[in-house]
């Protein structure tokens, strides 16, 4: 099992989750979250002064798939996030040890 | 025409109906002459026919006033504020509806209006003692006293609330509700006794320094912005500040707020001809246009300094010509209030962007820039723009303005705003000293971090998981 973690543009969230569905990839959480990387933020003003915002409104999906499936799912989230502009955000994958259905005490890749 | 004017106004009226029917068709009937009594009839019938016009115009007036502090002013002013201090913020505004308005019934009106010295009233009216539903002749001769005394009574609420713009987010709630309600007692009743009170050292149609001030810019504009500069001064700068950032949490309120406030002066200035004259017109319309013209005037300037045109600044530029147009909106030519509007808000645009910055004080929302700035700008523009084609107050066709050919009256307008600026760093150090010695004005460093509504009130402006 995989946890794929993806920062995205908050605009590109709708066609992100389209493509993972298409896919096949049925369940994520989705986090509004802030953040930068190298895009740094943008400034703003308000009578005159300057404001450095260097935080900027992101939003993360997570989800839990089969090994399988990791390519089909990146393949998805890049198609669909991808501006080719600075800011698009990171995909992070990593390995999950266990997964437990809370309904029913299912065990393992069944439960995803 | 007159007779049926009169009609068409008593339709109504139960009790005028069979009098103006005995006026207008029994005398021609009959063919007899016209009898005093008749004429006295008539008389008192158009009397109340104004009177009525009047009453409900003024009334109007008032309500639109008191909408310019809430939901006006305080939705300008929260939006401003960081979110923490929302509430805090708003509770400025609508504690002065509530303080002020009993101020003024128990002295505050007998102290701006009462028959007293050059400088203040008297305690005649205390307890709005003799403040009847008859009108007193000294101030608005067609309409209730206690109309007028209602009327004047917004606007005293909004004064000070003006001022909390100045120390937001960092005064503790028991001091600015005694600081302020003193006040518009030391400050405040005097100012208003000066230029409109009965006998007032700068009345217009007195015999002392005639200044100009049609709707309150000395009054409430220059008084509220300077005390506005001298607490910002005396208060220190919130934590953090230059260099956290503080930007308005929610625009879209102020954007509400600030629209409110336009709609509501023209109550203020219109209102202040006291009557549903075309003197009221007048105003109206310089109204709008100067608010109009300074909005334009703010972005121009904001355009080619920042780059970007801003909502801020469109509806800051908006109230910056209200301001400035204030004193002079039953003065002046439309065409002078949007010369009035254009200069204020490139003048104040200047005082907030550049002045501010380079002298450091945190006057968190722009009282002293924008009413204070403004208000001076404007008692200054209505000497050299006022015309006795629109108000004849030396006489008819006397010269009134600069313009005009009456230079002198820069001098009395000068004398206005000078003596408006005196009292107000007076007054306002001497009860800033007093209220922190006796109460303290700041929150502590730990409660300003928090924020106002929860130290100061228990309780959020914004609660989205409940």
């Amino acid at each position: 099992m995989l946890k794929i973690e993806a920062i995205l543009q908050p605009s590109k969230l709708d066609a992100v989750k389209d493509a993972l569905l298409e896919a096949g990839i049925e369940g994520m959480t989705i986090l509004e979250a802030r953040g930068h990387g190298r895009q740094k933020g943008h400034t703003e003003f308000y009578r005159g002064r300057e404001y450095t915002v260097d935080l900027l409104p992101k939003v993360k999906i997570e989800l839990v798939i089969l090994d399988d499936l990791k390519e089909k799912a990146i393949q998805a989230i890049v198609g669909a996030a991808r501006t080719g502009r600075i800011g698009d955000g990171k995909i992070f994958v990593s390995r999950i040890d266990e997964a437990i259905r809370i309904r029913n005490d299912e065990r393992g890749e069944t439960a995803l | 025409m007159r007779s049926r004017t009169l009609s068409l106004f008593f339709l109504p009226f139960f009790a005028a109906i069979p009098a103006i029917a005995q006026t207008a068709a029994a005398t021609p009937a009959s063919g007899a002459p016209v009898t005093q009594d008749q004429i006295a009839a008539l008389q008192k019938a158009v009397q109340n026919a104004q009177s009525a016009g009047d009453n409900a115009w003024m009334l109007v007036s008032a309500a639109l006033v008191l909408l310019m502090t809430g939901p006006g002013l305080a939705l300008f002013y929260g939006g401003l504020v960081r979110k923490k201090n929302i509430l805090g913020t708003m509770m400025q505004s609508f504690a002065m509806m509530g303080l002020v308005t009993i101020i003024w019934a128990i002295c505050g009106y007998s102290l701006a209006f009462g028959h007293g010295n050059s400088f203040i009233g008297s305690f005649e009216h205390m307890f709005l003692r003799g403040v009847g539903l008859t009108p007193n002749p000294d101030y608005a001769a067609t309409i209730p006293e206690q109309t007028y005394m209602v009327y004047q009574l917004m606007f005293a609420i909004i004064t000070p609330a003006l001022i909390t713009g100045a120390f937001a987010e960092r005064m503790k709630f028991s001091a600015m509700a005694v600081f302020l309600s003193l006040w518009s007692l030391l400050v405040y009743c005097p100012m208003a006794h000066m230029v409109w009170g009965v006998g007032g050292l700068l009345n217009a149609s007195g015999h002392m320094i005639p200044s100009l001030d049609f709707a309150g810019g000395t009054v409430v504009h220059v008084t509220s912005g300077v005390s506005a500069l001298v607490t910002c001064i005396y208060l220190g700068k919130r934590i953090g500040y230059p260099h956290t950032n503080m930007p308005p949490h929610s625009m879209v309120l102020s954007f509400i707020g600030a629209c409110l406030l336009w709609v509501g002066w023209f109550g203020f200035n219109a209102g202040s001809a006291l009557a549903a004259s075309p003197l009221a017109t007048s105003a109206f319309i310089n109204t709008h246009f100067a608010a109009a013209a300074a909005a334009f005037g703010w972005v121009v300037a904001e355009w080619i300094h920042n780059g970007k045109p801003t909502a801020l600044g469109a509806i800051s530029g908006a109230v910056a010509g209200l301001v400035a147009i204030t004193p002079a909106s039953g003065f002046v030519q439309p065409f002078a209030a949007l010369a009035i509007g254009v200069v204020a808000g490139a003048f104040c645009s200047f005082m907030v962007f550049a002045v501010k910055s380079r002298l450091g004080y945190d006057d968190s929302l722009d009282a002293f820039g924008v009413h204070g700035a403004g208000g001076t700008l404007g008692a200054l523009l209505t000497g050299l723009f006022a015309t006795s084609a629109i108000n004849a107050v030396y006489g008819k066709g006397v010269p009134t303005g600069a313009f005009e050919g009456h230079w002198g009256q820069m001098l009395n307008q000068a004398a206005g705003a000078g003596i408006a600026w005196g009292i107000s760093i007076v007054g306002t150090l001497i009860l800033l000293f007093v209220v922190d010695k006796v109460i303290g004005l700041r929150v502590s460093p730990e409660q300003e971090s928090a924020g106002l509504d929860l130290t100061q009130h228990g309780e959020e402006g914004y609660d989205l998981n409940s």
